[in-house]
């Protein structure tokens, strides 16, 4: 038991030391304001974040949502509409959509849950499409204009800076560290453990006294809030938001193929996931844009169908399998 | 007392009739056998104690307390649980995460159920496997696991559906050793069993059920006397006459 | 009245095409339990057969439709044998995510090889022509299309529940390793069901062009909704399929003509959900 822990604090520190790593990396290129290379890192932190949030209910929880772009959006707007219609900071209104997407998330989730496999995701494939459409017509939020940020005082009240990328960086990394935090919390916490119960079989656990319901929904409302977060983010860095823009398939996807790419029910492959997929679709999208419409999408398209088909435990399947094999001929060296 | 009280307890499925009307006390402190032969109703009955099915007709009482058609998780915090036949080990998590799921029903306590996990794993002999990923277990080692998440959740009554089916002899010897054990502490056992030959010695009381009806309730030694059990288990072998008489009270059984 | 029953019509003629489309995923889920994410996309290349083959060789679609069933058939082989086959016995997640890889390499290589520009097929036989009864108006290639659709949905019907790769199919679908213990050879009815699933869309997609505009995007909807269809009939049921999918139309038509246009798919997701709720198995499901 005392190694156990032991292990754990060695596991910590270097996640701290990776998480420095990040955080000092920006200020290199970050004094030179090379633009392009400081997106890259915050779209690292955000789709990271967002990946982590999925990963709760979608990794360690099992529940494979495709619905998490209503709650990404709902944040968006909840943000959006602190700002552009209510003309205030962004705070409260992130505040509010972090609540009001756990509560969508759990009256949803309730009937959703009672549904079993393919069921359950074209279920939520269908509630995004709901939602979208809705959106859409809804005057009170902007329909289907969206919501324009209006130009007014930077700084952290107005949550908006318009000559340097910096502090979005640096406020992308507090909510990755926020959400990481939670997340390693929760992997060593009773919580954490029953999520992971309810996920390999959820009879199991029921006759282990696990309430695998609750579980379910208090998983799902955590990672919505989440999500939430991370859409509130979105809108305050990309100063525009509508309906397709956030509550679409293609949003809710990006949560799941970069924690499953990544690694889906570990710490660390949300992150892994993001820092892989990322730099390739920015820079694929750079390099080979001019050869017309879609030439990232479809090397994205491969790459996705070779990594899941080759690859199911993600890339930290790849990386424990160097580790194997690197112990391997270490072991070989000693004798 | 009687910790466990199943009153005229019937399932049906559809047409079919898995139990029919049994009724039963559990003594506190007791190690009670449920044996029979295959598609006798045991598993089906230990699912409508557990909370799994919702008896068609029938109460149960738990420690006094009514609990029939309560979702089984309920069931397991009054203290009833269960261990599954077909041996469901929560397959991506680890030996110890998996006793640790059944300890934390002990203590939400960190520090008291990992320490509830430790003394489970050693009692049922997996301490040295405790890292290993539990779907990689052999089904001797699932069997086991089944039995310390079980006790991990450290239950009034322990209800084990064929722990010792497909153990070897040294293995099943150990697992009898760990039962007689927990029973010296207090707690009270029920057990399926398929072959008779594991539980007979340290029953307390056998019942035995036969195409969904009980047929017999008695102390080992007088059950394996009894004409009816013996029938049972050996039927087909001996008289005619009892081959139309089970056909006789099988009929009669589905339409009452 | 008559303005209703006219709607309903409308309704009815799309949802023999959802049905059709619906018919081919329901096959695929129904043997194998997966969700073929790339189908519309499927649907889209079939259309666009159809409108080069009109376009440049001035094929009418009526004929080329058998040339894009043929095409969509091997395209689907294809996606079997080099993808599908590796997700077998996998996680139904892992067949899903991989065939959504698969839609966005297909949309965007059409994206990216004939421009995101909505093309329409002018001059085809049937294009245009209305045929009236009693009042009611029925355009002729919306018409042509439902009847297809129900004449392939009943031919397909019939083949699995009467022939004997009928019955292999199905006993492929109860157990596969019992089927294979039986002298099935699972593999090649997977490679069969890929192509027939394929082929049934690409049928689809084959007439389609004489009354709606082809681009990438086209695809995407049908998809969406043909899945809706399918886990609303039912698992691999395929007249649920095909209720399903008249139900889906009808309904489209509806809201889109009494509400407004925006809320056909908010009612038709709506009344997925609604069917789920009630049955989570589907109507035909059990």
């Amino acid at each position: 038991m005392v190694s156990r822990e032991k292990k754990l604090k060695i596991k910590d520190i270097s996640w701290l030391t990776l998480v420095l790593l990040l955080s000092v990396l920006p200020l290199i290129p970050g004094f030179t304001a090379n633009s392009f290379r400081m997106h890259i890192m915050i779209l690292i932190m955000l789709y990271a974040s967002m990946a982590q949030a999925w990963n709760i209910i979608g990794g360690y929880c099992g529940q494979v949502s495709f619905g998490h772009s209503v709650f990404f959006g709902i944040g968006a707007y909840g943000a959006g509409m602190a700002v552009v219609t209510y003309g205030g900071t962004p705070w409260l209104g992130i505040i509010i959509g972090m609540i009001l997407a756990a509560c969508v998330a759990v009256i949803i989730s309730y009937p959703c849950f009672k549904l079993s496999g393919h069921y359950f995701a074209i279920a939520t494939f269908a509630i995004v499409e709901i939602f979208n459409r809705g959106f859409l017509v809804w005057d009170w939020i902007g329909g289907a204009l969206g919501l324009d940020y209006p130009i007014i005082e930077e700084g952290l009240k107005n949550f908006m800076w318009h000559n340097t990328k910096t502090p979005y960086y640096y406020l992308a990394l507090l909510i990755f560290v926020l959400i990481f935090s939670i997340v390693r919390w929760l992997e060593g916490h009773r919580f954490g453990y029953y999520m992971r119960a309810v996920r390999d079989g959820q009879e199991t656990a029921e006759s282990l006294g696990v309430n695998s319901t609750a579980i379910k929904l208090t998983a799902m409302a955590l990672s919505a809030s989440m999500a939430a977060l991370c859409g509130s983010f979105f809108v305050q860095y990309n100063l525009r938001v509508d309906p397709p823009m956030v509550m679409s398939l293609d949003t809710s996807m990006k949560f799941v193929l970069v924690t499953i790419l990544g690694g889906s029910g570990t710490l660390a492959g949300p992150l892994l996931g993001a820092a892989v997929l990322v730099p390739l679709q920015e820079y694929t999208r750079a390099f080979w844009g001019g050869l017309g419409g879609g030439v990232d999408l479809i090397i994205f398209g491969l790459l996705i169908i070779i990594i899941v088909v080759k690859q199911p435990a993600g890339m930290i399947g790849i990386l424990q399998y160097i580790q194997k094999a690197f112990k391997k001929t270490k072991l070989q060296e000693v004798k | 007392m009687a910790i466990l009280e199943v009153h005229n307890v019937t399932m049906k499925f559809g047409e079919l009739v898995a139990c029919n009307s049994i009724s039963f006390n559990v003594e506190e402190g007791a190690i009670v056998g449920l044996i029979g032969p295959n598609g006798a109703g045991k598993t089906t009955l230990f699912n409508c104690i557990s909370g799994l099915y919702k008896p068609s007709g029938g109460n149960i009482f738990f420690n006094g307390e009514e609990i029939t058609g309560l979702k089984p998780y309920e069931i397991a915090r009054k203290g009833a649980v269960r261990t599954f036949q077909v041996v469901r080990p929560l397959k991506d998590m680890t030996v110890f995460d998996n006793v640790l799921v059944g300890a934390f029903l002990y203590s939400r306590e960190n520090r008291i159920a990992f320490e509830k996990a430790y003394e489970c794993l050693r009692l049922c002999n997996l301490e040295h496997l405790k890292d290993k990923i539990a779907g990689e277990l052999t089904i001797g080692g699932k069997k086991r696991l089944e039995m310390a998440r079980a006790l991990a959740t450290n239950p009034k009554l322990l209800m084990l559906d064929e722990v010792m089916a497909g153990l070897t002899t040294t293995e099943m010897k150990a697992s009898v050793e760990v039962i007689q054990r927990l029973r010296d502490h207090g707690m009270t056992i029920m057990i399926i069993e398929h072959v008779m030959e594991g539980i007979m010695p340290i029953a307390d009381k056998v019942i035995v059920l036969d195409g969904g009806v009980k047929i017999a309730e008695d102390v080992p030694a007088s059950i394996v006397k009894n004409e009816k059990v013996i029938e049972a288990y050996l039927g087909t072998k001996y008289s005619k006459r009892y081959r139309e008489k089970k056909v006789e009270r099988t009929d009669g059984g589905a339409y009452t | 009245m008559e303005t209703f029953i006219q709607v309903l019509i409308d309704g009815l003629l799309s949802g023999m095409v959802y049905a059709l489309v619906a018919a081919g995923l329901c096959l695929i889920w129904g043997v194998m339990d997966i969700i073929n994410f790339a189908h519309g996309e499927y649907l889209m290349i079939a259309m666009y057969v159809s409108y080069w083959l009109g376009f440049l060789a001035n094929i009418d679609p009526v004929i080329s439709v058998v040339a894009s069933g043929v095409f969509i058939f091997i395209i689907g082989v294809l996606t079997y044998k080099l993808i599908i086959r590796f997700t077998i016995g996998r996680p139904g997640l892992v067949a899903l995510l991989a065939t959504f890889g698969l839609a966005m390499f297909l949309k965007n290589f059409c994206m990216n090889r004939f421009t995101p520009n909505f093309r329409i097929l002018s001059g085809t036989w049937l294009g245009d022509k209305t045929f009236q009864l009693g009042g009611l108006i029925f355009p002729v290639p919306q018409l042509a299309a439902g009847l297809l659709a129900l004449i392939v949905v009943g031919i397909i019907y019939l083949i699995i529940s009467t022939t004997k790769f009928g019955w292999a199919v199905q006993a492929t679908a109860m157990d596969k390793e019992a089927a294979e213990l039986m002298g099935i050879n699972t593999e090649k009815i997977y490679v069969l069901i890929f192509g027939i699933g394929g082929a049934c869309v690409g049928i689809a997609g084959g007439i389609m062009p004489t009354y709606l505009a082809v681009h990438p995007e086209v695809g995407s909807m049908f998809g969406l909704i043909a899945f809706v269809c399918v886990a609303m009939g039912g698992f691999g049921s395929i007249p649920g399929a095909l209720l399903a999918g008249l139900l889906v139309g009808v309904v489209e038509a509806l809201a889109g003509f009494y509400i407004a246009p925006v809320f056909k798919y908010i009612a038709v997701f709506a009344l997925y959900l609604a069917v789920v709720f009630l049955r989570p198995k589907g109507i035909f499901g059990w």
